[in-house]
């Protein structure tokens, strides 16, 4: 399973592309590629964003989805997806204390 | 310290007006990111997991109070209370808009500061010995020669697209601070046996997946050739140096794979022919940039020396930090301070927008309104009155940075890492934190003694691990973390590069790890005069070997 991740451009916000062709700011809202066909239509939609001026560094990335919460597979994105692990108060982690 | 003329000023003012238009015209979608990318990383603008970052130039590693005021304002205004002083005496914030970074710039322009060559492969910010202009040690301040190498890399239309990145160091004392044998070009300014001044030259040291210790190629090169000699090297690496390979472009390679006489005969050949060119350096320049330098007016302050011992005496912590934190200032009745940023658990570097209000502050009233920021990521007051010493730890107290730990094992380098950088493949930070936990009591630091520890998230080596007494790695492997132990590196006048240990350890694994080496010094030291580098040095990795991989140590 894949998702398509990136940074904004005007202020390097890590974000996902959501259902809409959208790019939200949290994992959770971004749309899973299950299959073959569904990763195609997100490269797809990768090569037409990197031709627009709103986000840089687009990723495909491999994520897991368990109990209904996606979950990159790699450190690295987990913690783009969360924040440093050692800063709980920054990153999008903290936009969810925040919220709770 | 050195101030901006006329000209620098309009320089660095011209580079925020055309940093700004290319942001705005990359935002209004005039030119690409593959165009706009080169463009930013030419004003110190990365692209890190979670956003921009931005890093600042701090030449020489010397800040002024109303300089350090406007980091921590940069903080505060447009980042997320704090910045992260790094391993080449620069600071880097990591989270600033791409939209704000025109106002940073301006903000850091108006107190002579820019982010100009923080990136690219160009000359960077030239480092120097963080003790400079202070240290009891010293034979004179490299800092005027750095600045002199500042002005001459600054844009230098030669030198901005070179194989690969070139790092330079000076250092002003037999004792080297400045780490310069792992630097493209160390410069070890003496005297010789006439008095007059000059450096002694090394080259090709860096980190990184090779790491070398630097060469040395000239004995003394009198100081009015620094700049033909260094156009020398640059040119003949800016020729030579592989573009093929970016991780076979350093000038270490080239020295490496060129030889280093046969090298050192083309620099000959190359500075033989500009010697007597407009690069060489007029004495009546020289002396100029050094009054810049001047060392503030030190007035008498006898009575800090009685002073100080009644404080002492009365306060364990301060004498503590007295102790670890405070060197032989050249005026007996002074002192250096480190200030450390390497709180017990604290994350090393960081520096809250409070803490750098709050030294500026300290700066002004009790420093002459100096600071440095040390390649080990450590502040200094290089000019502290043993008499104001007391007042000066206590209101680093108050802030939380009168930690008493300088060079002892919670005193850990560590690069930003995973938590924040694109190339890291493991967590640094929090291994760092773990380790300064588990060490954290002020009487076992003590009893252990002088221990760098350096910890890198990846093979790139910004957390210099190859040069720690004890060296961590992180890799990733098989998707998890794994770090791999060095041991017997060291970056001054003894530059020693570590050896890999053995097998390496998970994250849950390594601070135990770090544990027994420690505890296997202590069951093999001499006695408490031997340091760790130096039993390891006479020990070899065996023990060390046997403690942590016990019957499977020959198979590791």
């Amino acid at each position: 399973m894949k998702v398509l991740t990136a940074n904004r451009l005007i202020d390097g916000e890590a974000v996902w592309l959501a259902p809409g062709d959208v790019w939200a700011e949290t994992l959770d809202a971004a749309e899973v590629a299950h299959d073959k066909a569904a990763e195609d239509l997100l490269e797809l939609a990768a090569r037409r964003w990197a031709q627009k001026n709103a986000v840089v560094d687009i990723n495909l990335i491999d994520v897991t989805v368990v109990d209904g919460a996606i979950r990159p597979t790699r450190l690295r994105e987990q913690i783009r997806a969360d924040g440093p692990t050692n800063r709980r108060d920054l990153g999008k982690q903290a936009r969810r204390l925040n919220a709770a | 310290m050195y101030r901006y003329d006329e000209f620098d000023h309009a320089f660095v003012t011209a580079r925020v007006a055309e940093f700004s238009d290319q942001v705005q015209r990359r935002l209004a979608g005039e030119i690409t990111e593959d165009q706009f990318k080169p463009l930013r990383l030419m004003n110190g603008v990365y692209l890190q997991l979670h956003a921009y970052m931005l890093r600042v130039a701090i030449p020489y590693g010397t800040l002024s109070a109303a300089q350090m005021r406007m980091l921590a304002h940069i903080a505060r205004t447009y980042d997320k209370g704090y910045g992260h002083f790094t391993t080449r005496q620069n600071i880097q914030y990591n989270w600033p808009a791409l939209a704000d970074i025109p106002a940073v710039l301006a903000d850091l322009a108006s107190v002579e500061m820019h982010a100009i060559q923080t990136s690219g492969n160009c000359i960077r910010n030239v480092t120097a010995d963080h003790f400079a202009g202070a240290a009891a040690d010293e034979v004179a301040d490299p800092r005027p020669y750095a600045e002199i190498l500042r002005q001459w890399s600054s844009v230098h239309p030669e030198f901005s697209y070179l194989p690969r990145k070139f790092k330079i160091a000076v250092t002003g004392a037999e004792r080297d601070r400045a780490a310069i044998q792992m630097h493209d070009i160390g410069l070890h300014l003496k005297k010789n046996e006439r008095g007059e001044l000059g450096f002694a030259v090394y080259i090709g040291g860096g980190q990184g997946r090779t790491p070398m210790i630097a060469k040395k190629i000239r004995d003394f090169l009198p100081e009015a050739d620094l700049l033909s000699y260094t156009t020398a090297i640059v040119r003949v690496y800016n020729l030579h140096g592989r573009r093929d390979n970016k991780y076979k472009a350093r000038i270490k390679i080239l020295v490496h794979e060129t030889g280093t006489e046969e090298l050192t005969g083309w620099i000959e050949d190359e500075f033989a022919a500009v010697k007597e060119s407009e690069l060489k350096l007029p004495e009546a320049d020289i002396r100029a940039i050094e009054r810049y330098f001047a060392p503030p007016d030190l007035p008498a302050r006898a009575e800090g020396w009685a002073e100080l011992a009644a404080a002492r005496k009365a306060d364990a912590g301060f004498d503590a930090w007295v102790r670890r934190n405070t060197v032989a200032h050249r005026h007996p009745d002074y002192a250096c301070v480190t200030i450390s940023l390497k709180g017990i658990g604290e994350v090393p570097g960081d520096a809250s927008d409070l803490q750098m209000d709050a030294v500026a502050d300290i700066a002004e009233r009790y420093a002459f309104d100096e600071i440095r920021v040390s390649h080990e990521q450590n502040l200094i007051l290089p000019h502290v009155a043993k008499a104001d010493l007391k007042a000066v730890h206590d209101a680093l107290a108050a802030i939380g940075l009168a930690t008493a730990n300088a060079g002892l094992v919670t005193d850990i380098i560590a690069c930003p890492g995973l938590d924040y950088c694109a190339l890291a493949n493991a967590r640094s930070i929090p291994v760092a934190q773990k380790i300064s936990e588990r060490f954290g009591a002020q009487a076992r630091q003590e009893e252990i003694g002088e221990l760098k520890i350096k910890i890198s998230g990846c093979i790139n080596a910004c957390g210099h691990h190859h040069v720690g007494h004890i060296g961590i790695l992180g890799v990733e492997k098989k998707g998890t973390e794994l770090y791999q132990i060095t041991l017997g590196g060291s970056g001054d006048e003894h530059t020693s590069i570590g050896e890999i240990i053995g097998r390496g350890f998970g994250p849950d694994e390594i601070t135990d790890a770090i544990e027994t080496v420690v505890d296997t010094y202590l069951a093999h030291r001499s006695g408490r005069e031997e340091t760790f580098l130096d039993a390891y040095r006479r020990l070899g990795p065996a023990p060390f070997k046997e403690a942590l991989y016990g019957s499977d140590a020959k198979a590791a």
